[in-house]
């Protein structure tokens, strides 16, 4: 599709978060590093939204308590205390998380806050055991350059990781309390992007200067981007939890591409003269049309208590198919609906009927109960009677919406840049003080001492790489801009293998295998600092450095379990000297030839067989050795 | 009243507050060296820098602001409520349940947070417990009302004694239950102080507090005050207890009983603990059972409660260890006072060097009780020499009974008796179950 973005009016403001690698948390002594082991302790909460003076609840904190969340937390003593209980006030705000955050500062051109006042943002689905979030702004302003334009940023702030969801089941919740307080830094910017490029690149240019504090953590979970997407006459939409930069321009896009289905549904819909007065909430129980139905969904509903509700949606008739971007039509905007605040399993609609066991006869059926004419649509839901009520009623809400255009919501970004109905945006006012924590001065001497000790600008960086370890441009720049330029340098300045090999295979090698979808963020830099220990005392090849990745990647094992895995270890030279021999013998032939062009052609021939066995180097020296010995001898007899 | 408006600011701060006409909760804007800053002015605390002014921004967050002189503060749009949703009905009472007395005398149980300038209030009217609480409207009704507002380090016996009467007025009014809402920091004392000024109780009374404050969503206030009401409202036993969590999960809570119970850790939902005994009573999954291995003072609807609430404070709590110096008896001798209840050692010891000044106490008339630093056990002053030595100069050792358990019974006793003789009787008679004549594993 060809789009203009900015005729559009396309608006786009990006949130940054990334975990800072620090030892502590951000508000007690407990590592910042997450756990596999079985939780020593499991304790059960219930949040409750906290009253404002004028006891209007806040309607987004009120809905998730409305829903009677039952929430389970995993404690393990080695990563978490009292703190992250709730059982303790939170201690001072960790200094060293203030001060990476700083130096983030001054590499985005962003103004220190005076005195930091630590806040608490409200958030009661259970995700902190406290109810709220503790966040606070560090500096303010700033900006990035992106394609020759200067995209302005709002705040850098420090905030809490929170728990880790490890099971969500109706009512109830589990987290595990490991990543709960490990330090955040996010960086917003305005909504000044105007093309999903400029997004992805805007990203990207912050993830730059972050990593350049060189003390970001990375791999998976440790950095997460949110959107906020409008175009003219859309609505703002706040887009949660996209997970890769390279998805940015992608949700982008089919953000808008909703957004102007919706726009267009909106005018269909006028033109149709449908009224909001026409869309009531009036259910009607079809169940008898369905007792022998061959539906799978209906025969489990009716099997365990449950009824069929229908709802009329007048003059809807083919709007629910419509699509508005990849795999996403008009009627799955109303089944995320009524997933959410009916917490049914889906729903089905007239569009797409008959299909999914349900026959035309009891389409028919329906449409005669229900009175509908050729230009109206129903939907289905079977669950238990109040459980489709609530989803019907949802579905009535959403589809009055759609005469205004784009509501306005929060929505979570999925793997394939795609995007579904998340929750209610929440209202504003949500942050109040955090009195446990006195406000922290920021000491003009603080940034004195902060500025003089600023890592190197990305620039100044791949400079220095191509100096120290001779290796081009293009591979220096990318080592800057990924998470392995630490790990790289360590590598590299051991000095057993070569920095161009060094870095290729932290770049290039690495891009290719997320491209294959191997989880290559699972790896520790110690996972991979081992593997090219491997090959740096030659007991693997570097040809198979890929492989070996690939394999401790998927398998989650160590170099050395990966390497025995892929059966393969280095031949020894007496081996190799034996693969050698048996070609050159083999080939008496290309004695005659000129002695580079055998030393060649046999190179091939041996190296097809030892690939990732043997050094080329060694492979070379052994070859030349022989075919020495073979002219010499055959010129002796 | 302009004190109020621009609360908290001081010095150069004050005097640019002062200059630009600016009250707390006005949009401001501070310029300085060609930049400005926008926000809504808060309050600020009394502890902080005085040359800072605290700022919301629009984005909700604050940040502050240093304030020189060559800053320039003006008010950009002054205060103005922003209109709010009417304010949602709390939920209807049910005419046949019973009814309970919420007697609010400090901790805020119930809370309400003004998120424009981050204030937080306390609610104490009954709406405000129904709003807050709903579904203590299916439990029982409930009355509120305010006694005091302390922080709990601010209750003294004179305290204690207003409350004794505000409960037993609750009581003869015909209430249930009645519940004393109250700050966790010395709710042990001041339970133990009920358990002896409320003689014959007809009913249960239940103190209830919260660990982590009400305002947050996370609180352990809601959950404490359900159970509070029900074991008010329907427990078979009439004594005073507290009702706090079991644990840290928000499952159980447990009703301690009042002359027993004690705070044991500083920031844990489960900071009481009963000591020496089970506890009355837990609530769980809306069920109230009953504990108590000792049994229990049963709920007696047509008992009439007899109020005992005169308090001596003179009466100190004096704990033992090494490097103690007796002059500190001498001082307490001196100053008139009445009692010494000593926290002693192990089995209930304190150094032979003590032993002159205690004399002197016991020859001046003062009772002298024993108590042990170790909270768990009896103690038993008659196993070591020092102990025997000790009773023999007129210690009097009280059993398992808590130290503050006793300190509280001992001011007590001397409000309700002058003779020493009929003080330590009293001291030596359990009254409310501060006395455990068995002590199980
Ligand atoms: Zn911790």
């Amino acid at each position: 599709m060809d789009v203009d973005y900015r005729e559009l009016g396309t608006k786009v403001g990006i949130e940054i978060h990334r975990q800072l690698d620090t030892q502590y948390k951000l508000f007690c002594n407990c590592p910042t590093h997450l756990t596999r082991e079985e939780a020593e302790t499991i304790f059960l909460r219930r949040l409750r939204p906290t009253a404002s003076e004028l006891w209007e609840v806040d309607t987004a904190a009120l809905f998730e308590f409305q829903k009677g969340l039952t929430i389970l937390y995993e404690a393990d003593p080695k990563t978490c205390c009292l703190v992250e209980m709730d059982e303790e006030p939170p201690h001072d705000l960790n200094p060293e998380a203030v001060d990476i955050a700083l130096q983030a500062a001054f590499l985005l051109k962003a103004k220190p806050v005076e005195e930091i006042h630590v806040m608490r943002k409200i958030v009661i689905d259970g995700s902190n055991t406290c109810g709220f979030q503790r966040t606070c702004v560090v500096a303010l302003g700033g900006e990035v350059e992106v394609e020759g334009r200067r995209i302005p940023l709002q705040a850098i702030s420090l905030e809490e990781d929170a728990a880790r969801k490890m099971e969500a089941r109706g009512d109830r919740v589990v987290y595990r309390l490991d990543r709960l307080g490990i330090p955040l830094i996010e960086v917003a910017t305005a909504p000044a992007m105007t093309t999903p490029r400029e997004a992805e690149s805007a990203a990207l240019a912050i993830g730059r200067a972050l990593r350049g504090t060189g003390k970001v953590k990375r791999g998976l979970g440790s950095i997460r981007q949110d959107l906020n997407i409008s175009i003219r006459r859309g609505a703002l939409i706040e887009v949660k939890g996209v997970q890769e930069l390279g998805l940015i321009s992608k949700v982008v896009e089919n953000e808008v591409r909703r957004q102007l289905g919706l726009l267009k549904i909106k005018e269909e819909l006028e033109s149709r003269g449908l009224k909001a007065e026409e869309l009531v909430f009036a259910p009607v129980d079809v169940t008898s049309l369905f007792q022998a139905s061959k539906s799978t969904v209906i025969r489990r509903a009716l099997a365990s208590g449950g009824r069929v509700l229908a709802l009329a949606l007048p003059k809807l008739a083919g709007l629910l198919g419509w699509e508005l971007g990849p795999n996403l039509r008009f009627g799955t905007e109303l089944a995320d609906r009524a997933k959410f605040f009916g917490g049914v399993g889906g729903l089905f609609h007239t569009d797409e009927l008959p299909g999914y066991g349900i026959t035309p006869q009891e389409v028919e059926a329906l449409k005669a109960q229900l009175g509908l004419s050729p230009l109206d649509a129903a939907v289905l839901v079977a669950d238990r009677a109040e459980r489709a009520e609530k989803a019907l009623e949802a579905v009535v809400e959403r589809v009055k919406e759609a005469l205004q255009g784009v509501p306005e919501e929060t929505r979570t970004a999925r793997p394939d840049g795609s995007t579904r109905y998340m929750r209610p945006r929440p209202g504003s006012a949500r942050l109040y003080p955090e009195t446990d924590i006195p406000p922290i001065l920021i000491t003009p001497e603080r940034l004195e001492r902060l500025k003089a000790v600023l890592p190197p600008s990305p620039e100044q960086l791949a400079a220095r790489l191509m100096e120290r370890f001779s290796i081009n441009r293009k591979l220096a720049e990318q080592l800057v801009d990924s998470d392995y330029l630490s790990l790289f340098e360590k590598v590299a300045a051991e000095g057993r293998i070569s920095p161009s090999f060094v870095a290729t295979a932290l770049t290039e090698t690495m891009k290719s295998l997320e491209r294959k979808a191997v989880p290559v963020d699972s790896l520790s830099d110690e996972q991979l600092y081992g593997a090219f220990t491997l090959i740096g005392e030659g007991k693997a090849a570097k040809e198979i450095f890929l492989e070996l990745v690939e394999e401790m990647a998927a398998a989650g094992v160590s170099p050395e379990q990966a390497l025995e895995r892929l059966g393969v270890r280095m031949l020894s030279m007496e081996e190799l000297a034996a693969v050698v021999d048996k070609q050159v013998k083999e080939h008496p032939e290309l004695l005659a030839e000129k002695p580079e062009k055998a030393l060649g052609r046999l190179m091939k021939m041996v190296m097809s067989q030892v690939r990732g066995k043997a050094d080329p180097k060694t492979v070379a020296g052994l070859l030349r050795e022989k075919l020495e010995d073979r002219h010499s001898s055959s010129r002796n007899t | 009243m302009e004190k109020e408006e621009i609360s908290g600011y001081r010095h150069q701060a004050l005097d640019a507050l002062r200059k630009a006409g600016a009250r707390v909760g006005d949009k401001v804007k501070v310029e300085r060296e060609g930049e400005a800053v926008e926000g809504i002015l808060m309050p600020r605390t009394q502890l902080g820098d005085p040359n800072y002014l605290v700022l919301k921004l629009a984005s909700g967050y604050n940040i502050g602001v240093k304030v020189n002189g060559r800053a320039k503060v003006e008010v950009v749009e002054s205060k103005a409520r922003p209109p709010g949703a009417p304010p949602f009905a709390p939920p209807e009472e049910k005419p046949d349940l019973p009814l309970v007395e919420v007697i609010g005398t400090g901790g805020t149980i119930v809370s309400r947070v003004e998120y424009r300038t981050g204030a937080v209030y306390p609610a104490l009217s009954t709406e405000d417990l129904y709003r807050a609480v709903p579904e203590i409207s299916s439990i029982a009704r409930v009355r509120a009302r305010v006694l005091f507002s302390l922080l709990s380090e601010n209750v003294y016996p004179p305290h204690w004694e207003k409350m004794a009467e505000a409960v037993a007025e609750a009581l003869e009014e015909g209430a249930a239950g009645v519940i004393v809402a109250h700050g966790t920091d010395t709710m042990g004392y001041t339970a133990a102080a009920l358990s002896f000024a409320l003689q014959d109780l007809p009913a249960p009374v239940i103190l209830v507090g919260s660990q982590r404050s009400s305002d947050r969503p996370s609180s352990d206030a809601a959950l404490n005050l359900m159970a509070a009401v029900r074991a008010a409202a329907y427990g078979p036993f009439a004594e005073v207890g507290v009702a706090m969590h079991e644990w840290v999960s928000d499952e159980a809570v447990v009703i301690h009983r009042g002359t027993k119970v004690r705070k044991c850790h500083t920031s844990r939902r489960d900071a009481f603990k009963t000591v020496n005994a089970s506890p009355l009573a837990r609530v769980s999954d809306g069920k109230l059972t009953m504990l108590a291995s000792e049994g229990f003072r049963p709920r007696n609807p047509t008992g009439k409660v007899r109020v005992k609430p005169r308090f001596d404070p003179k009466v100190a709590l004096v704990k033992f260890h090494p490097g103690f110096n007796p002059e500190v008896i001498d001082w307490y001798v001196d100053r008139k006072y009445r009692g010494i209840i000593l926290e002693g050692t192990g089995l209930g010891h304190v150094a032979r060097l003590c032993y002159s000044h205690l004399r002197r106490a016991l020859d001046e008339g003062l009772f002298v009780g024993m108590t042990s630093q170790c909270l768990w056990g009896e103690v038993r002053m008659t196993v070591y020499e020092v102990g025997r030595e000790l009773s023999a100069l007129g210690v009097v050792p009280l059993g398992d009974m808590l130290p503050e358990t006793a300190l509280v019974k001992a001011m007590w006793a001397f409000g309700q008796v002058s003779e020493k003789e009929e003080v330590q009787r009293l001291m030596l008679t359990n009254l409310a179950g501060e006395l455990s004549s068995r002590i199980l594993l």
